[in-house]
Protein backbone atom coordinates (compact mmCIF):
# COMPACT_ATOMS: atom_id res chain seq x y z
CA UNK A 1 0.00 0.00 0.00
CA UNK A 2 2.84 2.41 0.84
CA UNK A 3 3.96 2.32 -2.77
CA UNK A 4 0.51 3.26 -3.94
CA UNK A 5 0.14 5.92 -1.29
CA UNK A 6 3.28 7.58 -2.58
CA UNK A 7 2.03 7.73 -6.12
CA UNK A 8 0.82 10.96 -7.57
CA UNK A 9 -2.95 11.10 -7.84
CA UNK A 10 -4.23 10.13 -11.27
CA UNK A 11 -5.85 13.26 -12.58
CA UNK A 12 -4.64 13.31 -16.18
CA UNK A 13 -6.93 12.70 -19.13
CA UNK A 14 -6.62 9.49 -21.11
CA UNK A 15 -4.82 8.96 -24.38
CA UNK A 16 -7.33 9.25 -27.21
CA UNK A 17 -8.73 5.94 -28.40
CA UNK A 18 -7.15 4.80 -31.67
CA UNK A 19 -10.30 4.36 -33.69
CA UNK A 20 -8.36 2.69 -36.51
CA UNK A 21 -7.14 0.02 -34.12
CA UNK A 22 -10.60 -0.75 -32.76
CA UNK A 23 -13.35 -2.09 -34.98
CA UNK A 24 -15.51 0.54 -36.67
CA UNK A 25 -19.15 0.66 -35.58
CA UNK A 26 -20.49 -0.51 -38.94
CA UNK A 27 -19.15 -3.94 -39.90
CA UNK A 28 -21.65 -5.54 -42.31
CA UNK A 29 -19.96 -8.95 -42.07
CA UNK A 30 -21.30 -8.96 -38.52
CA UNK A 31 -24.91 -8.41 -39.45
CA UNK A 32 -26.26 -7.21 -36.11
CA UNK A 33 -23.98 -4.17 -36.32
CA UNK A 34 -25.83 -2.83 -39.35
CA UNK A 35 -28.81 -1.41 -37.45
CA UNK A 36 -26.96 -0.84 -34.19
CA UNK A 37 -24.08 1.30 -35.42
CA UNK A 38 -24.09 5.08 -35.04
CA UNK A 39 -23.73 6.69 -38.45
CA UNK A 40 -22.93 10.23 -37.42
CA UNK A 41 -19.47 11.33 -36.34
CA UNK A 42 -18.62 10.94 -32.68
CA UNK A 43 -18.14 14.18 -30.76
CA UNK A 44 -14.43 14.11 -29.88
CA UNK A 45 -13.04 15.98 -26.92
CA UNK A 46 -10.42 15.64 -24.24
CA UNK A 47 -11.68 13.84 -21.15
CA UNK A 48 -13.28 15.88 -18.39
CA UNK A 49 -13.51 14.99 -14.73
CA UNK A 50 -16.62 12.95 -15.59
CA UNK A 51 -14.53 10.48 -17.59
CA UNK A 52 -11.20 10.77 -15.77
CA UNK A 53 -12.81 9.51 -12.56
CA UNK A 54 -14.28 6.09 -11.95
CA UNK A 55 -15.65 3.92 -9.14
CA UNK A 56 -13.45 1.70 -6.99
CA UNK A 57 -14.45 -1.88 -6.24
CA UNK A 58 -12.90 -3.41 -3.14
CA UNK A 59 -11.50 -6.90 -2.83
CA UNK A 60 -13.94 -7.41 0.07
CA UNK A 61 -16.84 -7.77 -2.35
CA UNK A 62 -15.34 -10.96 -3.79
CA UNK A 63 -16.44 -14.41 -2.74
CA UNK A 64 -13.90 -17.19 -2.35
CA UNK A 65 -14.89 -18.98 -5.54
CA UNK A 66 -15.74 -15.97 -7.69
CA UNK A 67 -12.75 -16.61 -9.97
CA UNK A 68 -13.18 -20.40 -10.04
CA UNK A 69 -15.73 -21.22 -12.74
CA UNK A 70 -15.06 -24.92 -12.30
CA UNK A 71 -16.68 -24.78 -8.89
CA UNK A 72 -18.65 -21.55 -8.41
CA UNK A 73 -21.87 -23.02 -9.81
CA UNK A 74 -21.20 -26.70 -9.12
CA UNK A 75 -22.93 -28.85 -6.53
CA UNK A 76 -20.79 -29.50 -3.45
CA UNK A 77 -18.12 -32.05 -4.29
CA UNK A 78 -18.72 -31.83 -8.03
CA UNK A 79 -17.09 -29.80 -10.76
CA UNK A 80 -17.69 -28.56 -14.28
CA UNK A 81 -16.90 -30.88 -17.20
CA UNK A 82 -14.17 -29.91 -19.65
CA UNK A 83 -10.50 -29.19 -20.10
CA UNK A 84 -9.25 -27.58 -16.91
CA UNK A 85 -7.40 -24.35 -17.57
CA UNK A 86 -6.03 -21.34 -15.73
CA UNK A 87 -6.18 -17.95 -17.39
CA UNK A 88 -3.89 -15.36 -15.87
CA UNK A 89 -2.12 -12.18 -16.76
CA UNK A 90 -1.85 -8.52 -15.97
CA UNK A 91 -3.89 -5.44 -16.58
CA UNK A 92 -1.59 -2.66 -17.78
CA UNK A 93 -2.15 0.72 -19.32
CA UNK A 94 -0.70 1.97 -22.58
CA UNK A 95 2.25 3.41 -20.64
CA UNK A 96 3.01 -0.10 -19.32
CA UNK A 97 1.95 0.81 -15.80
CA UNK A 98 0.13 -1.95 -13.91
CA UNK A 99 -3.52 -1.22 -13.12
CA UNK A 100 -4.13 -2.42 -9.55
CA UNK A 101 -7.68 -2.81 -8.27
CA UNK A 102 -9.18 -3.37 -11.73
CA UNK A 103 -12.45 -5.29 -11.63
CA UNK A 104 -12.52 -8.08 -14.22
CA UNK A 105 -15.73 -9.92 -14.98
CA UNK A 106 -15.77 -12.83 -17.38
CA UNK A 107 -18.30 -15.13 -19.00
CA UNK A 108 -18.20 -18.01 -21.42
CA UNK A 109 -19.91 -21.04 -22.94
CA UNK A 110 -19.41 -24.50 -21.42
CA UNK A 111 -17.10 -27.16 -22.82
CA UNK A 112 -19.69 -28.09 -25.46
CA UNK A 113 -20.14 -24.49 -26.62
CA UNK A 114 -23.46 -23.92 -24.83
CA UNK A 115 -24.31 -20.82 -22.79
CA UNK A 116 -26.59 -20.96 -19.78
CA UNK A 117 -29.11 -18.44 -21.15
CA UNK A 118 -32.76 -18.72 -22.11
CA UNK A 119 -32.14 -17.12 -25.50
CA UNK A 120 -29.52 -19.74 -26.34
CA UNK A 121 -30.78 -22.34 -28.83
CA UNK A 122 -27.72 -24.45 -29.65
CA UNK A 123 -28.46 -28.15 -29.21
CA UNK A 124 -25.29 -28.87 -27.23
CA UNK A 125 -25.99 -30.01 -23.67
CA UNK A 126 -25.96 -27.80 -20.61
CA UNK A 127 -23.56 -28.79 -17.85
CA UNK A 128 -25.49 -28.76 -14.55
CA UNK A 129 -22.28 -27.84 -12.77
CA UNK A 130 -21.31 -24.88 -14.95
CA UNK A 131 -22.79 -21.39 -14.70
CA UNK A 132 -20.30 -19.59 -16.91
CA UNK A 133 -19.54 -16.38 -15.00
CA UNK A 134 -16.76 -15.21 -12.72
CA UNK A 135 -14.94 -12.13 -11.51
CA UNK A 136 -11.78 -10.98 -9.79
CA UNK A 137 -9.84 -7.81 -8.95
CA UNK A 138 -6.21 -7.25 -9.90
CA UNK A 139 -3.60 -7.13 -7.15
CA UNK A 140 -1.14 -4.32 -6.41
CA UNK A 141 0.92 -5.21 -9.46
CA UNK A 142 -2.02 -5.62 -11.81
CA UNK A 143 -2.05 -9.43 -11.78
CA UNK A 144 -5.17 -11.58 -11.94
CA UNK A 145 -5.97 -15.22 -12.45
CA UNK A 146 -9.00 -17.42 -12.87
CA UNK A 147 -9.69 -21.11 -13.17
CA UNK A 148 -12.23 -22.49 -15.63
CA UNK A 149 -12.82 -25.08 -18.32
CA UNK A 150 -11.94 -24.36 -21.92
CA UNK A 151 -15.11 -23.18 -23.68
CA UNK A 152 -16.22 -24.94 -26.83
CA UNK A 153 -16.78 -23.31 -30.22
CA UNK A 154 -20.38 -22.90 -31.30
CA UNK A 155 -22.47 -22.01 -34.36
CA UNK A 156 -24.43 -18.76 -34.47
CA UNK A 157 -26.96 -17.21 -36.81
CA UNK A 158 -25.14 -14.72 -39.02
CA UNK A 159 -23.95 -16.26 -42.25
CA UNK A 160 -25.34 -19.71 -43.08
CA UNK A 161 -22.44 -21.48 -41.42
CA UNK A 162 -20.70 -19.11 -39.02
CA UNK A 163 -19.05 -20.44 -35.89
CA UNK A 164 -17.48 -18.62 -32.99
CA UNK A 165 -13.97 -19.75 -32.07
CA UNK A 166 -13.57 -20.73 -28.42
CA UNK A 167 -13.47 -17.51 -26.43
CA UNK A 168 -13.91 -15.94 -23.02
CA UNK A 169 -15.60 -12.55 -22.68
CA UNK A 170 -13.85 -10.03 -20.42
CA UNK A 171 -15.29 -6.84 -18.96
CA UNK A 172 -12.68 -4.54 -17.42
CA UNK A 173 -13.06 -1.61 -15.05
CA UNK A 174 -9.87 0.44 -14.78
CA UNK A 175 -9.48 3.63 -12.79
CA UNK A 176 -11.42 5.99 -15.05
CA UNK A 177 -14.81 5.53 -16.67
CA UNK A 178 -13.20 6.34 -20.03
CA UNK A 179 -11.14 3.14 -19.71
CA UNK A 180 -14.25 0.96 -19.58
CA UNK A 181 -13.74 -1.97 -21.92
CA UNK A 182 -15.33 -5.23 -22.98
CA UNK A 183 -13.37 -7.64 -25.12
CA UNK A 184 -12.93 -11.33 -25.91
CA UNK A 185 -9.98 -13.64 -25.39
CA UNK A 186 -9.13 -16.37 -27.90
CA UNK A 187 -6.85 -19.40 -27.64
CA UNK A 188 -3.51 -19.89 -29.38
CA UNK A 189 -3.60 -22.23 -32.32
CA UNK A 190 -7.34 -22.08 -33.04
CA UNK A 191 -7.82 -21.96 -36.85
CA UNK A 192 -11.39 -20.72 -36.39
CA UNK A 193 -10.24 -17.34 -35.10
CA UNK A 194 -9.51 -16.12 -38.61
CA UNK A 195 -12.86 -17.27 -39.99
CA UNK A 196 -14.96 -15.42 -37.41
CA UNK A 197 -16.98 -12.38 -38.55
CA UNK A 198 -16.82 -10.86 -35.06
CA UNK A 199 -13.04 -11.23 -34.86
CA UNK A 200 -12.81 -9.81 -38.36
CA UNK A 201 -14.62 -6.62 -37.41
CA UNK A 202 -11.07 -5.62 -36.38
CA UNK A 203 -9.04 -4.66 -39.43
CA UNK A 204 -5.54 -4.65 -37.95
CA UNK A 205 -4.10 -8.14 -37.62
CA UNK A 206 -1.88 -7.03 -34.74
CA UNK A 207 -4.94 -5.93 -32.79
CA UNK A 208 -6.44 -9.40 -33.29
CA UNK A 209 -3.21 -11.11 -32.28
CA UNK A 210 -3.29 -9.11 -29.06
CA UNK A 211 -6.57 -10.92 -28.22
CA UNK A 212 -5.04 -14.39 -28.56
CA UNK A 213 -3.72 -15.92 -25.34
CA UNK A 214 -0.65 -18.14 -25.69
CA UNK A 215 -0.39 -21.47 -23.93
CA UNK A 216 1.80 -20.76 -20.91
CA UNK A 217 3.62 -24.02 -20.38
CA UNK A 218 5.77 -22.71 -17.51
CA UNK A 219 2.71 -21.88 -15.45
CA UNK A 220 0.84 -25.06 -16.30
CA UNK A 221 0.15 -27.06 -13.15
CA UNK A 222 1.27 -30.68 -13.59
CA UNK A 223 -1.55 -33.24 -13.42
CA UNK A 224 -4.11 -30.46 -13.00
CA UNK A 225 -4.61 -27.53 -15.40
CA UNK A 226 -2.92 -25.92 -18.38
CA UNK A 227 -2.31 -22.19 -18.21
CA UNK A 228 -3.01 -19.47 -20.78
CA UNK A 229 -1.65 -15.97 -20.38
CA UNK A 230 -3.83 -13.01 -21.28
CA UNK A 231 -2.58 -9.48 -20.63
CA UNK A 232 -5.06 -6.65 -21.05
CA UNK A 233 -4.09 -3.08 -21.92
CA UNK A 234 -6.28 -0.14 -20.95
CA UNK A 235 -6.00 3.42 -22.18
CA UNK A 236 -2.98 5.27 -20.81
CA UNK A 237 -3.33 8.41 -18.77
CA UNK A 238 -1.38 11.56 -19.45
CA UNK A 239 0.80 12.29 -16.48
CA UNK A 240 3.17 15.17 -16.92
CA UNK A 241 3.70 17.81 -14.30
CA UNK A 242 1.22 20.00 -16.09
CA UNK A 243 -1.50 17.35 -15.99
CA UNK A 244 -1.55 17.19 -12.22
CA UNK A 245 -2.93 20.62 -11.60
CA UNK A 246 -6.04 20.81 -9.54
CA UNK A 247 -9.14 20.81 -11.70
CA UNK A 248 -10.11 24.30 -12.67
CA UNK A 249 -6.70 25.91 -12.19
CA UNK B 1 17.37 7.15 -34.25
CA UNK B 2 15.37 8.49 -31.35
CA UNK B 3 14.27 6.87 -28.12
CA UNK B 4 11.37 4.47 -28.40
CA UNK B 5 8.12 5.75 -26.93
CA UNK B 6 7.47 2.20 -25.84
CA UNK B 7 3.72 2.62 -25.48
CA UNK B 8 1.45 -0.39 -25.66
CA UNK B 9 -1.71 -0.48 -27.74
CA UNK B 10 -5.06 -0.62 -25.97
CA UNK B 11 -6.64 -4.07 -26.10
CA UNK B 12 -9.18 -3.92 -28.92
CA UNK B 13 -12.82 -3.91 -27.90
CA UNK B 14 -15.10 -6.75 -28.96
CA UNK B 15 -18.88 -6.85 -28.75
CA UNK B 16 -20.46 -7.79 -25.44
CA UNK B 17 -22.54 -10.27 -27.45
CA UNK B 18 -26.00 -11.62 -26.71
CA UNK B 19 -25.09 -13.15 -23.37
CA UNK B 20 -23.55 -10.16 -21.61
CA UNK B 21 -26.01 -10.76 -18.76
CA UNK B 22 -24.32 -14.03 -17.84
CA UNK B 23 -21.18 -12.13 -16.98
CA UNK B 24 -22.44 -8.80 -15.69
CA UNK B 25 -25.91 -9.47 -14.26
CA UNK B 26 -26.08 -13.23 -13.72
CA UNK B 27 -28.93 -13.07 -11.21
CA UNK B 28 -30.99 -11.10 -13.73
CA UNK B 29 -30.71 -13.95 -16.25
CA UNK B 30 -31.41 -16.74 -13.80
CA UNK B 31 -27.90 -17.77 -12.79
CA UNK B 32 -28.36 -17.64 -9.04
CA UNK B 33 -26.06 -18.60 -6.22
CA UNK B 34 -22.78 -17.39 -7.71
CA UNK B 35 -23.02 -13.78 -6.45
CA UNK B 36 -25.34 -12.53 -3.70
CA UNK B 37 -26.58 -9.71 -5.90
CA UNK B 38 -25.83 -8.22 -9.29
CA UNK B 39 -23.44 -5.28 -9.13
CA UNK B 40 -24.81 -1.80 -9.65
CA UNK B 41 -28.49 -2.54 -9.08
CA UNK B 42 -28.84 -0.40 -5.95
CA UNK B 43 -27.31 3.07 -6.14
CA UNK B 44 -29.07 4.92 -3.34
CA UNK B 45 -29.38 4.11 0.36
CA UNK B 46 -31.13 5.78 3.27
CA UNK B 47 -28.07 7.88 4.06
CA UNK B 48 -27.42 9.06 0.52
CA UNK B 49 -27.69 12.82 0.25
CA UNK B 50 -29.62 14.47 -2.53
CA UNK B 51 -32.83 14.60 -4.48
CA UNK B 52 -34.12 11.15 -5.42
CA UNK B 53 -34.79 10.72 -9.11
CA UNK B 54 -35.41 7.90 -11.55
CA UNK B 55 -33.91 7.73 -14.99
CA UNK B 56 -35.49 5.29 -17.39
CA UNK B 57 -35.32 4.80 -21.10
CA UNK B 58 -34.68 2.51 -24.00
CA UNK B 59 -31.88 1.87 -26.46
CA UNK B 60 -33.35 1.92 -29.98
CA UNK B 61 -31.88 0.56 -33.21
CA UNK B 62 -32.08 2.09 -36.66
CA UNK B 63 -35.66 0.87 -37.16
CA UNK B 64 -36.78 2.30 -33.81
CA UNK B 65 -36.94 -1.14 -32.21
CA UNK B 66 -35.84 -1.22 -28.56
CA UNK B 67 -32.89 -3.49 -27.80
CA UNK B 68 -33.79 -6.21 -25.33
CA UNK B 69 -30.26 -7.46 -24.90
CA UNK B 70 -28.38 -4.24 -24.12
CA UNK B 71 -26.65 -3.27 -20.90
CA UNK B 72 -26.37 0.30 -19.68
CA UNK B 73 -23.96 1.67 -17.08
CA UNK B 74 -24.03 5.14 -15.59
CA UNK B 75 -21.49 7.17 -13.64
CA UNK B 76 -22.22 10.45 -11.94
CA UNK B 77 -21.22 12.95 -9.29
CA UNK B 78 -22.94 13.15 -5.91
CA UNK B 79 -25.42 15.85 -4.98
CA UNK B 80 -22.60 18.28 -4.21
CA UNK B 81 -20.87 17.68 -7.54
CA UNK B 82 -18.08 15.41 -6.27
CA UNK B 83 -17.10 12.06 -7.73
CA UNK B 84 -16.52 9.09 -5.45
CA UNK B 85 -13.14 8.34 -7.00
CA UNK B 86 -9.46 8.55 -6.00
CA UNK B 87 -9.02 10.90 -8.96
CA UNK B 88 -11.38 13.42 -7.34
CA UNK B 89 -9.08 16.10 -5.90
CA UNK B 90 -11.65 18.71 -4.89
CA UNK B 91 -12.98 17.02 -1.77
CA UNK B 92 -14.60 13.88 -0.43
CA UNK B 93 -17.76 12.65 -2.06
CA UNK B 94 -20.80 11.40 -0.11
CA UNK B 95 -19.60 8.05 1.29
CA UNK B 96 -23.16 6.74 0.95
CA UNK B 97 -23.13 7.17 -2.82
CA UNK B 98 -20.80 5.34 -5.20
CA UNK B 99 -22.29 7.07 -8.22
CA UNK B 100 -22.17 4.03 -10.47
CA UNK B 101 -25.08 1.92 -11.67
CA UNK B 102 -25.63 -0.94 -14.08
CA UNK B 103 -28.92 -2.06 -15.60
CA UNK B 104 -29.84 -4.45 -18.40
CA UNK B 105 -32.62 -3.40 -20.74
CA UNK B 106 -35.75 -5.40 -19.99
CA UNK B 107 -36.23 -8.69 -21.79
CA UNK B 108 -39.90 -7.82 -22.42
CA UNK B 109 -40.02 -4.05 -22.96
CA UNK B 110 -36.40 -3.06 -23.46
CA UNK B 111 -36.56 -0.48 -20.65
CA UNK B 112 -33.67 0.30 -18.31
CA UNK B 113 -34.32 2.11 -15.05
CA UNK B 114 -32.04 3.66 -12.45
CA UNK B 115 -33.03 4.97 -9.05
CA UNK B 116 -30.42 7.56 -8.20
CA UNK B 117 -29.97 11.16 -7.08
CA UNK B 118 -29.60 14.30 -9.11
CA UNK B 119 -25.90 15.09 -9.51
CA UNK B 120 -24.44 18.50 -8.76
CA UNK B 121 -22.46 20.58 -11.20
CA UNK B 122 -18.83 19.67 -11.86
CA UNK B 123 -16.20 21.86 -13.52
CA UNK B 124 -14.98 21.58 -17.09
CA UNK B 125 -11.21 21.57 -17.58
CA UNK B 126 -11.06 25.37 -17.75
CA UNK B 127 -13.12 25.81 -14.59
CA UNK B 128 -16.42 26.70 -16.21
CA UNK B 129 -19.24 24.68 -14.61
CA UNK B 130 -20.73 21.85 -16.60
CA UNK B 131 -24.48 21.46 -16.27
CA UNK B 132 -25.57 18.52 -14.10
CA UNK B 133 -25.22 15.37 -16.16
CA UNK B 134 -24.95 11.59 -15.96
CA UNK B 135 -22.35 9.71 -18.01
CA UNK B 136 -23.72 6.71 -19.93
CA UNK B 137 -21.97 3.68 -21.41
CA UNK B 138 -23.92 1.28 -23.62
CA UNK B 139 -22.94 -2.19 -24.77
CA UNK B 140 -24.89 -4.87 -26.63
CA UNK B 141 -24.73 -7.50 -29.33
CA UNK B 142 -23.91 -5.65 -32.54
CA UNK B 143 -22.04 -2.81 -30.78
CA UNK B 144 -18.33 -3.33 -31.44
CA UNK B 145 -17.01 -0.62 -29.11
CA UNK B 146 -19.03 0.45 -26.07
CA UNK B 147 -20.74 3.79 -26.65
CA UNK B 148 -20.18 6.78 -24.38
CA UNK B 149 -22.74 9.55 -24.08
CA UNK B 150 -24.26 11.88 -21.48
CA UNK B 151 -27.69 12.71 -20.17
CA UNK B 152 -28.49 16.29 -19.20
CA UNK B 153 -31.60 17.50 -17.35
CA UNK B 154 -34.53 19.24 -19.06
CA UNK B 155 -35.10 21.52 -16.06
CA UNK B 156 -31.58 23.01 -16.23
CA UNK B 157 -32.18 25.19 -19.24
CA UNK B 158 -29.77 27.96 -18.24
CA UNK B 159 -26.98 25.62 -17.16
CA UNK B 160 -27.40 23.53 -20.29
CA UNK B 161 -27.15 26.63 -22.46
CA UNK B 162 -23.74 27.37 -20.93
CA UNK B 163 -22.48 23.78 -20.81
CA UNK B 164 -19.04 23.50 -22.47
CA UNK B 165 -19.73 20.07 -23.94
CA UNK B 166 -23.18 20.91 -25.27
CA UNK B 167 -21.70 24.07 -26.80
CA UNK B 168 -19.38 21.84 -28.82
CA UNK B 169 -22.29 20.16 -30.64
CA UNK B 170 -22.11 21.64 -34.11
CA UNK B 171 -25.62 20.82 -35.27
CA UNK B 172 -27.68 22.56 -32.61
CA UNK B 173 -30.81 20.47 -33.18
CA UNK B 174 -28.82 17.45 -32.01
CA UNK B 175 -28.32 18.91 -28.51
CA UNK B 176 -31.79 17.66 -27.67
CA UNK B 177 -30.59 14.07 -28.06
CA UNK B 178 -28.50 14.60 -24.90
CA UNK B 179 -31.29 16.09 -22.78
CA UNK B 180 -33.76 13.86 -20.96
CA UNK B 181 -37.50 14.37 -21.19
CA UNK B 182 -39.95 14.10 -18.34
CA UNK B 183 -39.64 16.15 -15.18
CA UNK B 184 -38.44 15.79 -11.62
CA UNK B 185 -38.31 13.25 -10.13
CA UNK B 186 -38.88 10.97 -13.14
CA UNK B 187 -36.72 11.51 -16.19
CA UNK B 188 -36.77 9.61 -19.47
CA UNK B 189 -33.71 9.20 -21.66
CA UNK B 190 -34.07 7.24 -24.88
CA UNK B 191 -30.86 6.47 -26.72
CA UNK B 192 -31.07 6.22 -30.51
CA UNK B 193 -28.22 4.25 -32.04
CA UNK B 194 -28.85 5.62 -35.52
CA UNK B 195 -31.39 7.44 -37.67
CA UNK B 196 -32.73 10.99 -37.65
CA UNK B 197 -32.73 11.17 -33.87
CA UNK B 198 -29.33 9.52 -33.47
CA UNK B 199 -27.91 10.35 -30.05
CA UNK B 200 -24.67 12.30 -29.95
CA UNK B 201 -22.06 9.74 -28.90
CA UNK B 202 -18.73 10.80 -27.48
CA UNK B 203 -15.14 10.00 -28.34
CA UNK B 204 -13.85 11.18 -25.01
Amino acid sequence: MSDRANRKPETGAFFPRDRNWHAPALTPGYKTSVLRSPQKALLSLDGTISEITGPVFGHSMLGERDNDLIHNFAKPGESAIGERIIVHGRVLDERRRPVPGALLEFWQANAGGRYRHKKESYLAALDPNFGGCGRTITDEDGFYSLRTIKPGPYPWPNGVNDWRPAHIHFSIFGHGFAQRLITQMYFEGDPMIWKCPIVNTIADRRAIEQLIAPLDWANTIPMDARAYKFDIVLRGRRSTLFENRMEGN
Amino acid sequence: MVQALDHLKETASQTAGPYVHIGLTPNFCGIGGVYDADLGTVMVGEKTLGQRITVSGRVLDGTGTPLKDALVEIWQADAAGLYNSPSEMRGSADPAFLGWGRCPTGAEDGVFRFETIKPGKVPFKDGRPMAPHITFWIVARGINVGLHTRMYFPDEVEANAADPLLLRVEHRDRVATLVATGSAPNYIFDIHLQGEKETVFLDI
